[in-house]
């Protein structure tokens, strides 16, 4: 079972998990939070644009990816949009699964998968008031992609 | 046809999105961005480098070779960074 969702709103973490693996089959949970940093206090926010529609279907067609992958009995991914304050979360993934090693795989194949392929950018907004520049994409969000190609 | 447009893309251009009608013989992403280059300073800012543009064809990630066909609406927009 897939359950994405792209949202303004904070994502309730501790809701989001605890709603994994309560039904007996599953062994495993593992959750990921990514959070926005305040950059040694250079960041006021971080402000996400994304692609409406496309976000969603990219975000859905990675973990149906993941769920051929692995054995996961429950897959999780929300990832939200607009201004989002340091110390504020930016995505949360989760995996369910009957032994850890799928849950753990598939966790972290859906987060490499989801920087490179669902359609969000990132701006900085800066403590003095100006709106710094967009976030350059990273070749090691790539590498981290691309070595499961390898696997 | 419909473009739109993401992120520092949208803003060196000046749009969110519009309704073009391509000339004849453009038929592949390529063909696109070659020719938006040449459609104003602020086109020719935004593909100054086409290779890094990202392009998805009716929200499908697609590759500068692939043929436009007869998508409703193609997407240009910098490499992701989300997460």
């Amino acid at each position: 079972m897939i359950a994405v969702g792209v949202q303004a709103e904070r994502i309730d973490i501790g809701a989001q998990a605890e709603a994994l693996g309560r039904d007996g089959k599953a062994g495993a949970v593992v959750t990921f939070s990514g959070y926005c940093r305040d950059e040694d206090g250079r960041l006021e926010a971080l402000e996400l644009e994304h692609y409406p529609g496309m976000a969603e279907r990219e975000i859905e067609a990675v973990c149906r990816e993941a769920e051929a992958r692995w054995p996961l009995m429950e897959v999780r991914a929300i990832h939200r949009f607009g201004k989002v304050l340091p110390g504020e979360e930016i995505v949360f993934v989760a995996c369910a699964a009957r032994h850890r090693g799928a849950a753990f795989e598939g966790a972290a194949f859906i987060m490499d998968f989801m920087k490179t392929r669902a359609p969000f950018w990132k701006r900085e907004h800066l403590k003095d008031g100006t709106v710094g520049g967009w976030v350059a994409a990273k070749d090691t969000d790539d590498h981290a992609a691309d070595r499961w190609h390898r696997l | 046809m419909k473009l739109v447009y993401f992120a520092w893309i949208r803003e060196r251009i000046g749009l969110a999105e519009e309704e073009v009608a391509l000339p004849a013989g453009i038929v592949t992403v390529a063909d696109l961005l070659h020719w938006l280059k040449g459609r104003g300073p602020g086109y020719e800012a935004a593909l100054q480098a086409p290779e890094i543009v990202r392009v998805a064809l009716d929200q499908e990630h697609c590759h500068h070779s692939d043929p436009i066909g007869q998508a409703h609406e193609i997407a240009l927009f910098p490499p992701m960074t989300g997460g």
